[in-house]
């Protein structure tokens, strides 16, 4: 079953870092600007990157909380070593400390997401002052679950791993030499203590992804992918999850009034002219 | 007889006329230095691909003044040159097309007949089907013209065929897709099975050429092809390069090939359109056929 996850990583590293640099200048840049929160998806979209611009044209940026794991930072330094990119340190906190102390109620979710979103903005503000565009570190697994904030952390310009599986990220990350400490962690959001994203989903990547696959790449019908072995309970809980988080994955809807509405019918495609 | 031919395994900006056009300017003098006879771009070579609302505002017609037009047509003074293009008819129909361009004339249009409106596809939203399928004489003998999914069914090749063309040429703008088969995408894999299998049965000549470069989160492959009558690849260029590659077709091997394998004088074309006959005539064929 694994096997069918299986990817060609130096293919799949040309093909992506082909797209990261012809899509950055294509728009008349030459540079990034990546997020790089000490996991696993960061640390590939910024090797990605430095392979595709030069180091030199790869801006960093580790944007820690006070709650914040010390492992994290110490594994984003280490992927900043390895790959002589440029990079900076923005704490969080006192950014988003107003909002909490305004609203002390926030329980640990409304926290976390205002924490992405604040991650979003020194991003964006910074690609405006490097001069880059902000590239994506979303995988097809947190995409298709919904496990991303929305204008958090799933905001960017483009996203070279938004097609990968969480399973062939780290068989990707592998083949490019990421820090061993990062290969093996378990993957976590990083947004409260303990937190871990195999314990909040419920279930594990490695099973997740086998099971997504079919039911996305292959186009299996949940009667199939019972028939093929995975529990009825999980394969209805992650349909449905897939479902109900459709809403972050498309524009809001624009209510048609007119003979041409964007969003229905005005198509053009991001590189328009270029 | 030999043909120098050239693959121009090109990248394109997309929607934009006037740098595709120089583009193509460029590497037409590039193959006439290096002694090609016949150039072949990719589809919709002149414009890009993923055009959706841009259609309208690339179309092209194939004559000597239209602007784009007549530029290719004087670079086709001293060698031949196929482009890909948007076509649009005297109806304001607008068609992905393919002109065959030698000595300043153009000998042959070709409007795509498949439109795949499937998937990430969406052509058929944007352009009208074309309704021929045929093959016309070239200075190096009887050649056709197809443009990707015509390929990718056996009809359009097997009619060339029958139409006698003895050089199939081939443009595409393929998105690549399948990374878990090995080293090469899966959908170059398919491809370069699929015209090593026309060449193969028909005893023909395959040339390939398809576009390099991305449109948003599309890639294309590029690995353009040759292969001759016996199936074997005469040359593959590389994957997601930009390139000119040259190739020379010994078209004495056709002669050699059928003298060996003579699949072309064994074809029973009556057998075929009287069976074919039978099969669309019946009463029930909805349940088996479109």
């Amino acid at each position: 079953m694994t096997d069918l996850l299986r990817i060609d990583a130096e293919l799949v590293r040309t093909i992506l870092v082909s797209f990261i640099r012809q899509e950055i200048t294509r728009a008349g840049l030459t540079r990034a600007v990546v997020g790089l929160s000490g996991g696993l998806d960061s640390a590939v979209s910024c090797m990605l990157s430095a392979q595709a611009l030069g180091p030199h044209n790869v801006l960093a940026l580790m944007m820690p909380h006070r709650t914040s794991s010390p492992d994290s930072l110490a594994d984003a330094q280490r992927v900043v070593e390895q790959t002589g990119v440029r990079h900076d340190t923005v704490e969080i906190t006192a950014m988003v400390e107003p909002l909490f102390e305004r609203f002390p109620a926030a329980q640990a979710r409304r926290r976390g997401n205002a924490m992405a979103r604040e991650r979003m903005i020194v991003l964006y503000d910074q690609s405006a002052d490097f001069g880059g565009l902000v590239v994506g570190t979303g995988n097809k697994t947190e995409i298709l679950l919904g496990y991303t904030t929305l204008y958090g952390d799933s905001a960017c310009a483009i996203n070279p791993l938004g097609d990968l599986y969480k399973t062939q990220v780290l068989e990707l990350a592998r083949a490019l030499g990421v820090p061993d400490s990062i290969q093996k962690k378990p993957p976590s959001a990083d947004l409260w203590k303990g937190q871990t994203d195999e314990g909040e989903l419920g279930y594990t990547y490695a099973e997740v992804d086998r099971l997504l696959y079919l039911l996305v790449d292959e186009r299996y019908s949940p009667q199939e992918c019972v028939a093929a072995g995975f529990a009825a309970k999980f394969v209805r809980s992650v349909t449905e999850r897939v479902r109900l988080n459709q809403f972050k994955r498309v524009l809001p809807p624009i209510a048609k009034l007119s003979n041409r509405t964007v969003g229905y019918d005005f198509l053009y495609l991001r590189d328009w002219g270029t | 007889m030999e043909l120098h031919l050239a693959l121009a395994q090109i990248s394109t900006s997309l929607g934009t006329l006037r740098p595709n056009l120089e583009k193509h300017l460029r590497f037409i003098r590039q193959a006439r230095t290096a002694g090609a006879d016949l150039v072949l771009f990719p589809e919709l070579s002149l414009t890009g691909y993923v055009l959706q609302d841009l259609v309208p505002t690339v179309a092209c017609r194939p004559t000597e003044s239209d602007p784009v037009f007549g530029e290719l047509l004087a670079a086709s003074k001293d060698i031949d040159v196929v482009v890909g293009f948007v076509e649009e008819d005297q109806r304001n129909r607008f068609y992905i097309s393919a002109a065959y361009l030698s000595k300043r004339q153009v000998r042959h249009v070709h409007r795509k007949v498949y439109l795949p409106t499937y998937g990430l596809f969406d052509e058929g939203r944007f352009f009208a089907w074309g309704d021929h399928v045929r093959a016309f004489d070239t200075r190096f003998g009887r050649a056709g013209l197809l443009i990707c999914e015509d390929f990718w069914h056996a009809s359009p090749p097997y009619l060339l065929w029958l139409d006698g063309a003895d050089l199939l040429l081939f443009m595409s703008a393929s998105p690549g897709r399948g990374v878990g088969g090995g080293a090469t995408l899966e959908s170059a894999w398919w491809v370069e099975q699929v015209n090593q299998s026309y060449a193969s049965l028909f005893t023909s000549f395959v040339a390939h050429t398809n576009k390099v470069g991305f449109e948003d989160g599309l890639n294309f492959w590029g690995g353009s092809t040759v292969f001759d009558p016996n199936g074997h690849c005469l040359a593959r260029a590389p994957y997601h390069e930009e390139t000119l590659k040259l190739v020379t077709l010994d078209l004495n091997q056709l002669r050699r090939t059928r003298a060996r394998l003579p699949l072309l004088r064994d074809e029973r074309t009556a057998l075929v359109q009287r069976e074919l006959q039978r099969i669309l005539a019946q009463p029930d064929r909805t349940t088996h056929l479109g």
